[in-house]
């Protein structure tokens, strides 16, 4: 036992002096037109060396430490819930009065908390979509969003290039990516299930460095600026009105307020999760969404009830997609501004983690895995330059002490009533 | 004769070097129970997955209804109304009975997502026709009073039973059962006798079906079938086969 741990531990050690010696103890710098390798200093050194005697002490006395942290209390959110049947009855309230405050709340804060607020209700729709595609249908998808990115892109190219409405184009959008979805899904869905994350991973990239090199339509780095925000019903929430048009508050009879414009984009977000949240149930409670999780627990059953296990998974794949192309295309129309910048990996990432740590498949969870992922980093800004760190620290210690996620997910089941 | 509703024709099955199944023929016409019998190992399992489509065959034909359905995808052969059951029970086990009995009849509903999101009219019907379906068949298995369990937590005989339903609800002519007795007591075993008989007579389907249970097989077999390491061994009725002088040598004899 304690020999293996030992083999272990130098084994694991020797993994971390590899991977910090290649990614801390030596720099490439640039002198002129050389290539320079520094090495490390002598303090990092230490540091480096020092946290290879952890690894290696913490894997040596293994299971001294399990043993030690097994008597630790875990946390279990789920209690925290009322009784099921209570939910059942409690839950059109329950919504109503969420809805409510949702609507009510932004007249009574900062316009900085409405932004806020609004950035992470786009986040809560990325996850959303995403959980369609990893929590129900169990598909790893790691480019997540190039989709987002296709939706931000279809708006701000429609209205810079042919001045098409906010409103037009949130279906284009979402229609856009989903056939991006579909067309990459299709011939990726029949292999098997690792090729599917390797192919989004490079689509994510690809779609970036599209975005970035084709510089006459898409302006390559520099993104797109001034693109339209919304309109409510053909007004907008400008200063002055554009030629021939009515501005909101000349229509109402007030003064200008630019936080009318955060308040309306907000409500806007807040609707857009509404409706997502919405699809997603309906798709949870028809054939399509007993077919993902029919799938997920066993794929050799299905095939033998003649389900078709392709099309099923692409119908998860797509509407991911389209979900992220709406959230893109929201996101272009609050920023009026985009560049590829904006569409790296680690967002994908970054999704990806609000859907793992709210508990794959559960919606609720993910809706709290996604304000706790926009505004912990809001609160923490002095830490900001430690922020991938303490991301990396939470999904080690997630997937140490709590794998099924914050709510682990709780399918509505269908009843046969008599 | 009643017509053929399956006939294989030197079904053949090679796994690298390993000849799993060498040049099987079955016949199995409207309404009649045949079984596949052959000591462990024989190959039986893999014949299922190769009339069911789990593996394409490495030579031979299968006809099914007078239509070539050997090399086609696993759930286009179920479609046609082949649909069979596996050795190891394969339920959705984290979905209620109910919902395994309409994952089964997927392609039965309305999958049109705009007609869901709306719960249209026709949507509706489908899913109540397709809810009577399947509390139709789990009153004939037995399982009605089970319809809202969580699958995982049936005991083994039920999981078995409504193993058997889910194939039901799909509407198959011909069903394949994989061992459905191993590890049911006699009395499971008495009530799977007829329930099979049951399908034959009353539901006017076909079963084919591989089973060690020998009194089970004598009992309700229109003809059987005997394998031994992948070949052909033997077939005829029930009385027949227990006369084979082969088949009491190669098989009933060890035990
Ligand atoms: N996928 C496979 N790859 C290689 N060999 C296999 C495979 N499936 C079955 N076999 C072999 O085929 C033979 C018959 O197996 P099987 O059909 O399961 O027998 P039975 O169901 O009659 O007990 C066995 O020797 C088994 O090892
Ligand atoms: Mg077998």
């Amino acid at each position: 036992m304690m020999r293996q741990n030992f083999y272990a531990a130098v084994f694991a050690a020797g993994i971390t002096l590899i991977l910090t010696c290649l990614m801390v103890g030596v720099k490439l710098t640039s002198e002129g037109t050389e290539l320079r390798v520094v090495g490390a200093t002598s303090a990092q050194w230490a540091w480096i060396l020092s946290g290879i005697a952890i690894v290696f002490l913490s894997q040596l006395f293994r299971d001294h430490i399990s043993a030690a942290s097994a008597g630790i209390p875990r946390p279990d959110f789920g209690k925290l819930l009322p009784a099921v049947s209570v939910q059942a009855r409690l839950k059109p309230w329950l919504i109503a009065a969420v809805i409510v405050g949702l609507a009510v709340w932004p007249f009574m804060v900062s316009r900085g908390a409405v932004d806020l607020a609004t950035l992470t209700l786009i986040y809560i729709m990325l996850g959303l979509g995403l959980n369609i595609v990893v929590g129900l249908a169990g598909l790893l998808d790691l480019g997540y969003v190039a989709f987002y990115a296709i939706g931000a892109y279809t708006y701000a190219l429609l209205s810079s290039y042919f001045g098409l409405s906010f409103w037009i184009c949130l279906p284009i959008s979402a229609l856009l990516a989903a056939t991006f979805g579909f067309v990459l899904g299709f011939p990726v869905l029949r292999l098997r299930g690792d090729y599917l994350a390797i192919v989004t991973l490079g689509f994510g990239e690809i779609i970036r460095i599209l975005l970035n090199n084709w510089t006459s339509l898409t302006g390559g780095p520099n993104g797109i600026s001034g693109i339209d925000k919304p309109t409510l019903f053909g007004l907008d929430f400008n200063r002055r009105a554009a030629e021939g048009q009515t501005t909101f508050h000349e229509f109402m009879g007030i003064d200008y307020s630019s936080s009318y414009k955060v308040i309306f984009l907000y409500l806007i977000a807040v609707l857009l999760v509404i409706w997502v949240l919405f699809v997603i149930n309906r798709l949870m409670r028809m054939p399509i969404g007993r077919a993902w999780e029919a799938l997920r627990e066993d794929e050799i059953a299905c095939r033998s009830l003649g389900l078709n296990r392709t099309v099923i998974k692409l119908s998860a794949f797509t509407f991911g997609a389209s979900t992220a192309g709406f959230a893109g295309c929201f996101f272009a129309a609050r920023q009026g501004f985009i560049s590829p910048e904006s569409f790296v990996f680690i967002e994908s990432a970054i999704i990806l983690a609000i859907v793992v740590l709210g508990g794959m498949g559960s919606q609720f969870g993910v809706i709290l895995a996604a304000i706790v992922m926009t505004i912990l980093p809001e609160f923490a800004r002095e830490f900001s330059e430690y922020r991938m760190l303490l991301f990396g620290l939470l999904m080690v210690l997630m997937m140490r002490w709590r794998p099924q996620g914050l709510l682990p997910s709780k399918r509505p089941h269908m009843e046969l009533k008599r | 004769m009643s017509q053929l509703l399956l006939d294989v024709n030197g079904l053949t099955m090679r796994f690298g070097g390993l000849v799993a199944v060498n040049a099987v023929n079955l016949a199995v016409r409207n309404r009649q129970i045949v079984s596949v019998i052959g000591p462990n190992g024989a190959g039986k399992t893999t014949v299922f997955n190769c009339l069911s489509g789990f593996y394409p065959p490495s030579d031979g034909s299968v006809m099914f209804k007078g239509e070539q359905i050997a090399g086609l995808k696993d759930f286009r052969i179920s479609r046609k109304g082949l649909v069979r059951t596996f050795q190891h029970v394969r339920l959705f086990s984290n979905m209620t009975v109910i919902e395994n009995m309409l994952v089964a009849q997927h392609r039965h509903l309305n999958t049109n997502i705009a007609a869901g999101l709306f719960k249209t009219a026709t949507y509706r019907r489908l899913e109540q026709e397709a809810m009577d379906r399947a509390a139709f068949w789990l009153e004939q298995v037995d399982m009605l009073s089970f319809a809202n369990r969580e699958a995982g937590n049936l005991s083994y005989g039920q999981q078995r039973r409504l193993e058997i339903a889910r194939c039901m609800v799909t509407q198959p002519e011909l069903l394949l059962l994989d061992e459905p007795a191993a590890g049911l007591n006699p009395n499971e075993t008495k009530q799977l006798d007829e329930l099979i008989v049951r399908l034959r007579d009353e539901h006017e389907i076909s079963v084919l079906l591989i089973e060690h249970d020998m009194s089970l097989v004598m009992g309700i077999s229109d003809h059987i079938y005997v394998i031994a390491q992948g070949t052909p061994l033997a077939d005829g009725t029930p009385d027949e086969i227990k006369q084979n002088p082969d088949v009491i040598k190669a098989y009933l004899g060890e035990e």
